[in-house]
Parts: structure tokens; C-alpha cells; sequence
């Protein structure tokens, strides 16, 4: 059952499975997205978490976080973990093994979520082959990628999610390099191509859209990917305060679009049909300038010699733009 | 419900059937696998006997051995039974993932088919690769032949899911030599097998909506120390357990296992010190030396982790020249059973005469003359009451000998 959310207040309240006071920094997405996506359902969730700053600041024996059950095993496999705890409750649910208090809860009508948190690095990279396999084989669980767009917990370094221009501490710019040379990955064409029923893009600062999105996820019976924008006030270098505001840059630029790609397919993965939505269009699409010129990350791009960068970034951002709107009018 | 699957009394088994047949009636909930020579037809049988209607779990063929064992940790902390199987190159993948498992006190078993290491690639057995994980902090059984692998493995599902011990269990074989050869298997019918194993009774399962659990903390230095000299102390002491499991299936059976395997050592004056297929063709070699009146036995571990040093003190204390073989490239120093049983006898304080053969690398047959040969320069040194060979040489190798110090 879909829970009911009214308002901002009512539902920055509601609350009690994950603990912001963590060792997260100041301002962080992650935290945000986090008690989003938990917030979405009032079904038990479980959880598995990827190696990576939400892992290592919100688990440290003897505290924890979290008042969901969760599981940390290692970089590279939180979309394996997840599908096959859920593949465990499949088979104890069949066999009559369920905790009684869950078989209790499945009394009421009510199932328990199973859910992935990881970051780029964990997604993009080193857990792709953990996460191509999961959606492959057609898992039931929602995988949600925080993608900060950098290796933020190890110091800054560049990841396949690292957008062209960008000073990591590994695509450095120096006086005679840019940063980052490569455009990022079409994480969420890629997952939508494997077949998953529903693949989402998600901002924190549109949370309702954010949450309308887990939801529809959490309705779906097979693998989900959200990737969600989680901007990085270590690594973007922008102040605390300023995250939603960064991210609502992202979001007017078109630098971040919030769409959604519907697969609609049978119970073998047999796919016939394919819809992409945008779900939000911003009235007045900002150039791309003044998302980058919010991110010390991006400083170095002003100079006269880096100019053309941010040329080749708006243009790559149209070119993307208009790709999603001809496949929404196209319904493909 | 799973069907009932017919046995005989005496089946003819390889080793890989041997350790399906386990699985099956261990009545496993989740196996997570990924195929890989000489261990694939493990999964293979297994996923038959779900397609037959034989076993109730899911059977999830995942994409790498690193996801296979990760599934089984996920799986367990979840509150259900897992198992899976691998060799070589894909037990290697898991390696990282084995102490995932250990750390979190996951009772998985995982039956690895031993084979070499790449490169060059090789297909066949050695034991490269169970001294890649022996210090993940599981238990180690090892087998010899197939009714060791049926036997070894059904046990470790009793031994690892004690609430004294709660640690994962490997089952070990040789690739081919045991896991391709069919054999007499007497096994326990289902509902025997089945009552022997008994149900799984998870610990802090994550299915438990009620009482939320946290599996794979972090630690600092504040804490870690504590968490692995736990880990420790419960790993040294499931020998208690290892040895009532041994026991009660004793009394099950009529089959005996224990720690420390020996044959003819009441009066042995040399030994050969071997893993497994080995031990059976030493036992052929040491019946030939006693025909010469050569007093000859034969010792191997059942238990290689935790590591066993009083039997093996014991088994060796009379012993005046024993030869400790390794089945794995010793990479830059002595063979790993080597440093093992040495330093076992450094701190009983009394040693024999120890020689180290590296024998059988990549599946390269290990012939009775071979052995015989041993027992030969063992019997010398030990009449000399000294070392008249190198510490450590090569058998069996084509081409000029290779001896080293």
C-alpha cells in the first residue's frame, strides 16, 4: 500500500529509521535521498549498502544508523547482496521459515522492501558487475545509485560518473589540463536497456518527484534503478547550505533531467513497451554556466583557455535534452 | 516439500555427486553459483535435482564467483541456508568475499574442488588454491574421496551452524582425482541425512521485521582487535564441536573421522605427510615398504583449520623421518603443509628429520614409485638419524632435478 504524504513538514517528520545525526559531512545529498527513500513506505525495508562514505559514517560499531536491518558486505556487491536477501525471504516466505513477526506483517497484507544504497564508484564501476547480473536475472528490489559523481570517500577521485571538465584529485587540473576528459556514463539508458521495469532519474531537491518515483519503484515486481543526484559539498567544494540549491541548478540546467523509462514486460522479461517520461520541465532551462559556476569543482573552466569546455558542456547537455523529449513524443 | 529421492545402499558417486547429494539433503535454501572446471558439476547436479523437484530453494546462477559468494553471505544474514561450490580462478574471485563471510559469523559451506592456479592456466588439481583461503578464517575439512566429500560435507552443515561456533565451513577435494572419479558412496537416506544436519536456526536473521539487525560494521582500531581475537578463539575452539560432529556420526555410520588421519603409525619409524588423493596411494606405497620390513605409515589432516598441533605433535612423536608433501608451487619458499608441520614440531620441542617434496603441480600424476622413493631417502635418514637430502625438492618433474637447500 502506497503511503500518503501531504506535506514537506508532515513528512520530513515521519521518520524514525535512519538517524541524520551521523558522521556524514555537513550538507551532505546523501543523508537527504537516504531518509526520502525510506520515508516513501511504511512496509519494512532491508537494506544493503555499498562501500563508500554512507557506509563508513553511518555503521561504525557499536552504533549504527540505522532501524532497518541492513548489511554492509564489501564495494562491489551491494545489488547482489539485496537481490538475494530478497531471493532468502522468497524461499523461507514458501517454506513457512519467516520470523514470526514478519509472517505476522504478511498477515497484514504488507511486504518488506529490499533496497541497495550505493555511490557511483560502487555502481558505475566497480559494482557494474554485480548490478548488470542482479537486473539481469530480474531480482525484485530497488537499486539507488547516490551518485555524487566522484570517488568522495577515498578523497576525490575521478569515477565513470565524473563529468568532462571536472578537478578530481586524479583528473586534476593543472596548467595544462582541464580535469576530467570524458562526458559521464548514461547510467540510466544503460539499466533501462537491461530491462528493468522502471528506471528513474531523482533530485533531492525534488522531493516529491523523488518520492513519487520510489513509490511507483516499490509497486514494481522486479529490479528498479533510481539514480539519484547527490551533490558533495567535499568534492563539489560548495558550501553546506548551499546543496539543494547546487542541485536545483543541476535539475533547471537540464544538466541533471528528471525523467522516468517505463518498461513494460512480461513475467520472462519479454519487453513490449517502452515509455520515457520527462517529469519535470523547467519553465526557463538556465545555461549550463551557472550550475558549473556554483561548483569550485568546475572553477578552473572560466579561464579563457577553458572556455570551449563549457561550450562542449552545453552543447552536450541540449544534444541529451533533446533526445529525451523526441523519445517521450516518440513513446519509445 | 522436496520429493523423496531414491538410494540405494551403495551408489556409484564422483566426488561432485558425492558433494550434490550433501547439498540436497542438507536441504539447502539458497545456493548461489557461478560454473568453473572441475567443480561444475556440482551446481550442475544440484540445479537437476531442483528441476526434478528434489530440493525446495532457490538456485541463483549468478555472474562471477565474487557475486556467488557474496550471495551466500546476503543469504545467510537473511536467515537461510547456503552453500555453493567453486575451484581455481573462481575461488580465487571469492577470496575477498571468504572473509566477508568468517567476519560476520555466516555458517556457509562451500565445497572447493582443488585445482592450480593461473598462469600458466591448468585445469587440473593441485592445492594452490586452498592455501589461497586457508587463512580466511574458516573451518577446513579436507577429503580424499568422494565418501569423505558426502560425509565431510553433510557434517559441515552440523559443524558450522553450532551456536558455539557460527563460522563457514570449506570442504575440500582434488580436482579429478576425486571429483571425476566414480566410487562405492554409501550414503544416509534422506530423512537420516536430513535428521543428522537438523534445521537451521538462524542468528540476528535480517528478515526479522521486528528486531532490525546490522551486519558488516565498520570498525576502527578502538574495535577491530577485539572483533578478529573473537573470531580467533571461536575458530581454535570448534575443534570441541568438530570433534562431537565427529563423534556422532561415528555412532551413525561406523565411519571414523578425526583430526588427524593416520595409517600404520602405532610403529612407524618414517611417514609420509600428505593431502588428499595422496593419502591413498601412500597407503599402497607404505604397505609395499613394509612388505621389506620397513615400518611405514601414512599421516594427513582432516582438519586444516583450526590447525590441529597437538594430534599432530602426537602422530609425529615417534616418527624419525617424515616427509611433508605439497601439492602447491611453493612461490619463493618451503611448501605450505611444510612450514605447518615444522613449526608444529618446533614448539612440541622434539622434531624428526622433515623433508619437503612439491610434487603433482597442475594434476601431474604421483605414481606408488614416486612414493616408494620417498619412503626410500626417509628410511635413510632415518637410520643415519640426520638430513642426507635437500630440504626441499621437486618429484616427478620433467627434465633436470630441482632441489633447493
Amino acid at each position: 500500500m502506497t503511503k500518503k504524504i501531504k506535506n514537506l513538514k508532515e513528512f520530513s517528520l515521519s521518520n524514525d529509521r535512519y538517524e541524520g545525526a551521523n558522521l556524514m559531512c555537513p550538507g551532505c545529498s546523501h543523508n537527504i535521498i537516504v531518509r526520502e527513500v525510506l520515508n516513501a513506505t511504511n512496509d519494512p525495508v532491508i537494506v544493503a549498502t555499498a562501500t563508500g562514505c554512507l557506509e563508513v559514517c553511518t555503521a561504525v560499531y557499536p552504533k549504527t544508523s540505522w532501524d532497518v536491518s541492513w548489511i554492509h558486505i564489501g564495494f562491489e556487491n551491494a545489488a547482489v547482496a539485496i537481490a538475494t536477501a530478497q531471493a532468502a525471504y522468497e524461499v523461507l516466505k514458501r517454506k513457512g521459515r519467516l520470523p514470526e513477526a514478519t509472517k505476522k506483517m504478511l498477515e497484514e497484507g504488507r511486504e518488506p522492501k529490499f533496497v541497495a544504497f550505493a555511490g557511483d564508484g560502487g555502481t558505475y564501476d566497480i559494482g557494474f558487475q554485480s548490478l548488470s547480473g542482479a537486473f539481469e536475472r530480474g531480482h525484485n528490489f530497488m537499486y539507488v545509485c547516490l551518485d555524487n559523481e566522484v570517488y568522495a570517500n577515498t578523497g576525490g577521485q575521478r569515477s565513470s560518473s565524473t563529468p568532462i571538465g571536472a578537478s578530481t584529485t586524479t583528473s586534476p587540473a593543472g596548467t595544462v589540463s582541464y580535469g576530467e576528459k570524458m562526458m559521464k556514463k548514461s547510467m540510466v539508458e544503460i539499466m533501462s536497456d537491461h530491462g528493468a521495469p522502471y528506471v528513474a532519474q531523482v533530485s533531492p531537491s525534488k522531493w516529491k518527484d523523488l518520492v513519487k518515483k520510489v513509490q511507483k519503484g516499490f509497486e514494481v515486481n522486479g529490479p528498479v534503478y533510481i539514480n539519484a543526484q547527490s551533490a558533495c559539498t567535499t568534492e563539489w567544494k560548495h558550501a553546506p547550505e548551499d546543496t539543494i540549491e547546487v542541485s536545483d541548478l543541476g535539475v533547471e540546467s537540464c544538466v541533471w533531467p528528471l525523467y522516468e523509462i517505463i518498461n513494460e514486460r512480461d513475467e520472462h522479461g519479454i519487453i513490449y513497451n517502452t515509455k520515457l517520461n520527462i517529469t519535470y520541465r523547467p519553465k526557463n532551462k538556465i545555461p549550463v554556466e551557472e550550475y558549473l559556476a556554483a561548483q569550485p569543482r568546475f572553477k578552473h573552466l572560466f579561464k579563457p583557455e577553458n572556455r570551449h569546455i563549457i561550450d562542449l558542456w552545453q552543447k552536450a547537455v541540449d544534444t541529451k535534452w533533446e533526445h529525451l523529449q523526441r523519445r517521450e513524443e516518440a513513446g519509445v | 516439500m522436496a520429493k523423496k529421492y531414491e538410494l540405494n545402499e551403495v551408489e556409484v558417486w564422483d566426488g561432485n555427486m558425492a558433494a550434490a547429494q550433501a547439498l540436497r539433503q542438507a536441504q539447502v535454501d539458497v545456493v548461489a553459483a557461478y560454473p568453473i572446471t572441475p567443480s561444475t558439476p556440482i551446481v550442475q547436479n544440484y540445479s537437476q535435482f531442483l528441476a526434478d523437484g528434489y530440493v525446495d530453494g532457490d538456485f541463483i546462477m549468478v555472474e562471477s564467483e565474487h557475486s556467488a559468494m557474496s550471495g551466500c553471505v546476503a543469504a545467510s544474514a537473511a536467515g537461510a541456508r547456503a552453500a555453493t561450490a567453486t575451484s581455481s580462478q573462481g575461488f580465487a574471485l571469492m577470496v575477498e568475499v571468504l572473509y566477508q563471510a568468517s567476519g560476520m559469523r555466516l555458517p556457509i559451506v562451500l565445497t572447493v574442488v582443488n585445482r592450480a592456479l593461473a598462469a600458466p592456466l591448468n585445469v587440473n588439481g593441485d592445492h594452490s588454491d586452498m592455501y589461497l583461503g586457508r587463512d580466511a578464517g574458516w573451518i577446513n575439512l579436507c577429503s580424499y574421496n568422494p565418501q569423505e566429500a558426502y560425509d565431510l560435507t553433510l557434517m559441515a552443515f552440523k559443524i558450522g551452524e553450532d551456536l558455539d561456533v557460527r563460522l563457514p565451513v570449506m570442504v575440500h577435494q582434488d580436482g579429478f582425482l576425486c571429483s571425476h572419479t566414480a566410487q562405492n558412496v554409501r550414503p544416509l537416506q534422506d530423512e537420516v541425512a536430513t535428521e543428522f544436519v537438523g534445521d537451521y536456526k538462524p542468528v540476528n536473521s535480517m528478515l526479522d521485521v521486528s528486531n532490525p539487525v546490522t551486519h558488516g560494521v565498520q570498525t576502527e582500531e578502538d574495535w577491530h582487535f577485539e572483533h578478529k581475537a573473537r573470531q580467533h578463539n571461536d575458530l581454535m575452539n570448534s575443534k570441541k564441536v568438530i570433534k562431537r560432529v565427529f563423534d556422532e556420526f561415528k555412532d551413525l555410520t561406523g565411519r571414523e573421522y578425526d583430526f588427524v588421519y593416520k595409517y600404520k603409525m602405532d610403529d612407524a619409524d618414517i611417514a609420509i605427510f600428505a593431502l588428499g588423493t595422496t593419502v591413498e596411494s601412500a597407503q599402497v606405497a607404505a604397505d609395499k615398504m613394509r612388505e621389506e620390513g620397513i615400518k611405514a605409515g601414512v599421516v594427513s589432516l582432516r582438519v586444516l583449520r583450526p590447525f590441529p598441533f597437538e594430534e599432530v605433535q602426537k602422530a609425529l612423536s615417534n616418527i624419525k623421518a617424515v616427509a611433508a608433501m605439497d601439492r602447491s608451487a611453493p612461490g619463493g619458499t618451503f611448501g605450505a603443509l611444510f612450514n605447518e608441520i615444522s613449526a608444529a614440531m618446533l614448539a612440541a620441542g622434539k622434531s624428526p628429520v622433515i623433508l619437503n617434496y612439491i610434487y603433482g603441480l597442475g594434476g601431474r600424476d604421483t605414481t606408488i614409485d614416486h612414493l616408494v622413493d620417498i619412503y626410500r631417502q626417509l628410511d635413510e635418514c632415518a637410520k643415519a638419524g640426520e638430513r642426507k637430502y635437500p630440504l626441499q625438492q621437486f618429484i616427478g618433474l620433467r627434465g633436470p632435478k630441482l632441489s633447493f637447500y
